[in-house]
């Protein structure tokens, strides 16, 4: 299983590495959604790998248990990731119909005497 | 338990709903609010300053749980310093969006304002490295918003690569904070200080990558070398008194270096104690390289502040990562200085170019108070770049003095000094070009000066910066003397761990 969860991450960050570096909006977006997702399932591993057990004490059962903190780790980073990819797309989406382009890298005129305000 | 520790984070959280739902259509009410909920900050703020100054450290547990099982909020020397510094810089900032009308350019000002402070507030007063994550990201999202405030299509687009720059930094600091937990088994600071000192030797490489991987986060926020690149487009492009309000962000992230590798990674821990001396002071040379030339080579206002911004970060990093009482005393000194030197000079710039319509280096016919904004120019480029009798030169001198060791002593001093110099040699060529060139030009028939005169208002921030600049300087002693005890308080960390993590006060 180690090594299943070890590659995924590793594939998952690769992809989203490579898809950031295409510096075109939605390649970028995809991109920090595989890496955001990698890193998810790297928070679930900081906890050590456990197999059929709760997160919390059971009262009956006997005492084994897997760590319940990264998963709540991983609750606040999904719900932040999520927030941060919605406000991307907007603002993607904002710059595509402002420039008509979907890059992201800095454009030839930027540096231009004139200057836009 | 004593609650005005958390209300620096509280009341902006209370006041930027408020003000997003029930306000949004009355951008007068908004105003009043916004102003309101930032003097209270303030208020607090002066408090809280007042109470660490006894030199206690002030542990908040949220809950009321135990320290290494629940959320803390620490406030000390520093924290208290740093909130104190974003609250007045807040109100600069709001007098000068409220009087030059930039609020009513876009939607949402003031809420995004009070979410960015609430952040910022928030990452200075945790005690927990994931809550200075989701601080982090609080005042980032606000930012984002703030960013492109008031739109166009530039300032979009440098918002687009503001945005995705973070969003990597903030995947990056996630995988840091996944590594740290794994090997240590905490997130609290000083908890994990405790833990990582006796840490077994096999485990220690893996604290190492945790702890270099945070530290490039960081140097993300504190726009050091390898990943300024950010900085310059963002702050350009930003408004002005947003840009004036992002001064305290790179601070952000020179103050979790400071705190993280003091008390975490800090001296005396052997896994990470020489982290920030290998990698942090050349970063920072470099970092005063990038901005000296940039403010050299700016054919445009905003680039020019953005690039002189760059290198006092540089500055104010070399002193950081010499870990010494002394140089943090000096770092401190030098980071209240060249925050107000900042928005100082944003704010400047922002009247200048509210009159002239373009920020392009080149003369056009003199405006209405060509003299007055001269003056100002003036007087925010000697503080930016370090000359007498404002602070910038005294936080300088301190840097200079800190950095005495011989292996530092040869790069940091002939960066500091070339780096000064360029930048001088920079605000002078512009500053002749902007207001004496235009003297000597035709005036327009057009334009009408009169109406376009800056009212008290709009001057009084940028006044009162500069002001707080000369204060600086003035109250050079007692002010150094705290920031002393300051440092020496963040070097203690034992008292710091045993006021956390112990039975010690309760704030």
């Amino acid at each position: 299983m180690e090594m299943i969860l070890a590659s995924a991450i590793g594939v998952l960050t690769a992809a989203g590495v490579y898809l950031l570096l295409r510096l075109r909006t939605f390649p970028v977006i995809l991109g920090l959604a595989f890496l955001s997702y990698a890193v998810n399932v790297f928070i679930f591993a900081s906890g050590r790998l456990a197999i059929d057990q709760s997160p919390i004490l059971s009262r009956y059962g006997e005492a084994s248990y897997t760590d319940p903190l990264p998963q709540a780790l991983v609750l606040t980073a999904i719900v932040i990731s999520f927030g941060m990819t919605a406000v991307l797309v907007m603002i993607g989406l904002a710059a595509y119909f402002e420039a008509e382009s979907d890059r992201v890298d800095i454009d030839q005129n930027d540096d231009r005497a004139e200057g836009g305000k | 338990m004593m609650h005005w520790i958390i209300l620096p984070v509280v009341m902006p959280a209370l006041f930027a709903p408020i003000i997003g739902f029930v306000m949004r259509h009355d951008i007068g009410l908004a105003r009043i609010a916004s102003v309101t909920g930032t003097v209270l900050l303030l208020a607090v703020a002066l408090f809280n300053a007042g109470m660490a100054a006894t030199g206690e450290t002030f542990v908040y547990r949220l809950g009321d749980w135990p320290a290494p099982f629940g959320i803390v909020l620490v406030l000390d020397r520093l924290s208290a310093l740093m909130v104190l510094l974003t609250a007045v810089l807040a109100v600069i900032v709001l007098i000068h969006a409220i009087a030059t009308g930039w609020d009513a350019r876009g939607k949402h000002f003031h809420t995004l304002f009070q979410f960015q402070l609430m952040g910022i507030c928030g990452a200075f007063l945790t005690g927990d490295i994931f809550n200075l994550f989701v601080f982090f990201e609080v005042l980032l999202i606000a930012s984002y918003g703030l960013m492109i405030h008031a739109g166009g299509r530039d300032r979009v687009r440098a918002g687009l690569q503001y945005v995705v720059m973070n969003l990597a930094g903030s995947t990056l600091f996630l995988f840091a904070l996944g590594t740290l937990y794994a090997s240590t088994g905490t997130l609290n600071i000083a908890d994990m200080a405790r833990v990582i000192a006796t840490i077994p030797a096999e485990e220690a490489a893996l604290v190492r990558v945790a702890a270099i991987l945070l530290m490039i986060v960081f140097a993300v926020k504190a726009a050091l070398f390898p990943v300024q690149f950010w900085l310059p487009a963002t702050y350009a492009n930003a408004s002005a008194p947003v840009a004036a309000l992002f001064a305290i962000m790179t601070k952000v992230g020179a103050y979790a270096i400071l705190r993280v590798h003091t008390i975490s990674f800090g001296p005396g821990i052997t896994p990470t104690e020489d982290l920030a001396a290998t990698w942090l002071f050349p970063a920072a040379i470099l970092t005063i390289a990038v901005g000296a030339f940039g403010v050299l080579g700016a054919r445009r206002l905003m680039p020019l502040i953005a690039f002189s911004v760059l290198g006092s970060m540089g500055t104010l990093m070399a002193a950081v990562s010499a870990f010494s009482p002394e140089a943090t005393t000096a770092a401190l000194y030098y980071l209240v200085h060249s925050t107000f030197a900042a928005a100082c000079l944003f704010l400047v710039a922002d009247l200048v170019v509210a009159r002239r319509n373009n920020d392009a280096l080149r003369p056009v016919p003199a405006t209405a108070q060509n003299g007055l904004f001269a003056a100002l120019f003036f007087g925010a480029a000697i503080g930016m770049a370090g000359m007498p009798p404002l602070s910038g030169f005294l936080g300088k001198l301190l840097i200079l003095d800190a950095l005495r060791e011989p292996g530092l002593m040869g790069w940091a001093w002939a960066a500091i000094l070339g780096g000064s110099l360029l930048t001088i040699v920079g605000f002078a060529r512009a500053g002749s070009v902007l207001f004496w060139s235009s003297t000597a030009l035709e005036a327009p028939l057009a334009a009408s000066p009169e109406t376009r005169k800056a009212g008290a208002w709009e001057l009084a921030p940028a006044m009162i910066s500069i002001g707080m600049l000369a204060l600086l300087a003035i109250l050079a002693l007692p002010v150094s003397g705290y920031l002393e005890d300051t440092a020496l308080q963040i070097f203690d960390r034992a008292g710091y761990m045993t006021a956390v993590l112990g039975t010690g006060t309760e704030g």
